[in-house]
């Protein structure tokens, strides 16, 4: 199955399984979004729970605060997360905040998907990394699956979490990656990550879309007689930091690889945490990988973004200082 | 379109016939009572800002008849998306006194635990759902609320609050707009109370009234005199029938007018015209309903003690306690931000937990 039919599944399986869960955002309908994550929802479920809403993005995550403080389960695609913005109130300063300023007594359980990441020649404005912004923002958690199986069990329990939940896909590995996923129930429980691949020299930590990369990356590091741990942390809020630093205290180097424009990422929080955490086992810098501080380009694109080459640099940065 | 203003209550407290709503004596009295209740509280609140005794406090003084004879046509089981300008309505739906004095201070008896400022209440146990200070968010949300009863079958209607500056958020666009393609039952309430801190409503919109706007949404919009509580009730009344029924949400702008200043930090007199606010003063809407309850002989001094008397008391007593409390506990920082914290959160809080040493004195409970 690919990660975008993993989408689907994981979304007709929660709507089985519990009726308080509906879907919306633009084009979610009769058209099945403009990837097809929602295709044949609102034929199974009917148009009161899978609807399309007018183009605003604030009217799409503001009515699912309401929704959500109000008891039923709404799942919101933004169709892109580049259009996230007229949205960036309602999620910061509402969804975030609302269960901690009414002390407990209003909470509010959503889920956002929006497929995020480059790759796609999409330029500016569908193609951005923004993962960063929310999780800087206390009461939301930030999801981001790698593979069709995680896709599944990271989205379902998503839906079941009790907080707002970012759920990141990465559309340029929607169709290309295809694996293995679970029948009916299946959960991956969110801030537990994954040994990709086992290595004893250093360790690259990588999300979405990145994982294949880095993948690749490791084959050629090998070559050069570098044996390369991979770590997907699967969500970036909750963090699994424990994964991370066992890992890095074994191998005793670690790079981080995002799209991220390099400054002020979630890979800077890695590389921070590490820093603060295991210094005393690291053989050498920390490096990161990411994308550039500028806007996301468009014909040089393949310039902007991580690819083997990056990594492998980034990875011999690691060893020589 | 009808924008033209609904009065019933004229100046001398004399109301049309075929207008009045004919409310129950009793239920005249307790709303009444309400209003007179919401004056003294707003009064004793700045009044306690004013000594240094709490950080911030905002007024409805003059948008009683506004916000309460709004909320007096919902049912218990409705809830209330509200703005940070509608006292008056915990006090119409019976909210603890300790809750809302809380709040102020707050202290650990506070509902939202201290974390916000002061008129950013949370009230679940009267469906006021919590406030934040962002203006206008609170409309679509409350239309998502409503979009989320009509799927979910219940009869539940939901009435939401801005003032005429929130007329001009993306929210009031995006609320609005929601409602009205998904037929939700909501009820938005424009109170116009003619000044968005320093900007008067004339620099908010070009439209004709507020309640115009409702024309291109395909709702109905209304425009009533605000400070008459009889013609705010008729009109929301017939607006959440009508959203009971399936029949949608409703736009009604309540002329009114922000007797006070903005907020405790705000001075209004640097900036409005001493007559504009002379001319409303003669408009108070506590004082023309009284008049009205005066003719129908079930208002008389002895009753106006009693409502201020037994008020005072009680919130001076409820006052007494809030201040015998501590602050919330150096832990609860770190609580609902999730249902369970995360590993960094535990981090955190066991580290400040940790520390020794005096707290920091650096800010003052009142720096600005």
């Amino acid at each position: 199955m690919t990660l975008l039919g993993a989408v689907t599944d994981a979304l007709k399986t929660e709507m089985r399984n519990d009726d308080r869960v509906v879907v919306f955002g633009e084009d979610v309908g009769k058209k099945g979004g403009v990837f097809g994550a929602t295709e044949g929802i609102q034929a199974e479920f009917g148009e009161e729970r899978c609807f399309d809403t007018p183009l605003s993005e604030c009217g799409i995550i503001g009515t699912a605060v309401g929704m959500a403080v109000y008891g039923i389960r709404p799942i919101a695609e933004i169709q892109f997360m580049d259009f996230i913005y007229p949205a960036f109130d309602q999620i910061v300063s509402e969804a975030a905040k609302m269960r901690y300023r009414s002390g407990g007594e209003y909470t509010c359980p959503m889920v956002i998907r929006t497929p995020y990441g480059g790759g796609i020649r999409g330029g500016h404005y569908h193609s951005q990394s923004s993962e960063a912004y929310f999780c800087h923002t206390p009461g939301l958690k930030v999801v981001v699956p790698s593979t069709a199986a995680d896709a599944k069990g990271l989205l379902i329990s998503s839906i079941r979490d009790e907080d707002p939940v970012m759920f990141l896909e990465p559309k340029r590995i929607y169709r290309t990656h295809k694996g293995e996923v679970p029948d009916g129930e299946h959960v991956v429980p969110l801030g537990k990550g994954r040994i990709v691949r086992e290595g004893t020299d250093c360790t690259v930590i990588a999300w979405g879309a990145m994982v294949s990369t880095c993948e690749k990356a490791a084959d050629e590091a090998a070559k050069q007689g570098k044996s390369i741990e991979i770590i997907d942390p699967r969500s970036l809020v909750p963090f699994d930091e424990d994964i991370v630093l066992e890992s890095v205290k074994k191998t005793g180097r670690c790079c981080v690889v995002y799209e991220a424009p390099k400054s002020c990422s979630f890979g800077s929080e890695i590389a921070a945490i590490v820093a603060e955490k295991a210094i005393e086992y690291l053989e050498g810098p920390v490096a990161r990988v990411g994308g550039f501080d500028t806007p996301f380009p468009y014909s040089l694109e393949h310039l902007y973004m991580p690819d083997v080459r990056r990594v492998v640099e980034g990875i011999k940065k690691t060893f020589t200082w | 379109m009808t924008t033209k203003l609904l009065t019933i209550i004229e100046k001398d407290g004399k109301a049309a016939k075929d207008k009045d709503p004919n409310l129950s004596d009793a239920e005249l009295r307790r709303v009444y009572r309400t209003m007179v209740q919401t004056r003294i509280m707003d009064e004793r609140a700045l009044t306690l800002q004013r000594q240094g005794a709490i950080g911030f406090y905002l007024q409805a003084l003059g948008q009683e008849a506004s916000h309460i004879g709004s909320a007096l046509p919902m049912q218990d089981s409705d809830w209330f998306f509200p703005a940070y300008r509608q006292p008056g309505i915990m006090l119409l739906r019976g909210a603890d006194l300790d809750d809302i004095v809380n709040e102020w201070f707050g202290n650990d008896g506070d509902t939202s635990k201290g974390r916000q400022m002061p008129v950013h209440y949370s009230l679940r146990s009267i469906n006021f759902v919590s406030i934040s200070s962002p203006i206008g968010t609170q409309l679509s949300q409350a239309a998502g609320a409503a979009m989320a009863a009509k799927i979910r079958g219940d009869d539940t209607v939901f009435m939401t609050y801005c003032g005429d500056g929130g007329t001009s958020s993306n929210d009031f666009h995006a609320g609005l707009n929601f409602a009205a393609v998904y037929q939700a039952p909501c009820v938005f309430i424009v109170e116009n109370n003619q000044w968005a801190i320093s900007v008067p409503s004339t620099n908010q919109t070009k439209s004709e009234s507020m309640a115009a706007k409702a024309q291109a949404y395909g709702m109905p919009g209304v425009r009533v005199d605000g400070n008459d509580i009889l013609a705010v009730y008729r009109v929301c009344k017939e607006a959440v029938d009508r959203a009971r029924k399936g029949g949608g949400p409703t736009l009604v702008e309540t002329v009114t007018y922000r007797m006070g200043s903005h907020s405790s930090s705000d001075d209004a007199d640097r900036y409005r015209d001493a007559k504009e606010h002379e001319s409303w003063k003669q408009r108070d809407p506590i004082e023309r309903f009284r008049k009205y309850l005066e003719k129908k002989g079930i208002w008389n001094e002895e009753f106006q003690s009693e409502i201020e008397e037994s008020f005072k008391q009680d919130l001076n007593d409820a006052i007494k306690r809030a201040k015998a409390r501590p602050k919330p506990a150096a832990a609860t920082l770190f609580d609902d931000v999730y249902l369970q914290p995360t590993q960094q959160l535990i981090e955190q809080r066991d580290e400040l937990l940790g520390l020794e040493g005096p707290e920091s004195d650096e800010i003052g409970e009142f720096p600005l």
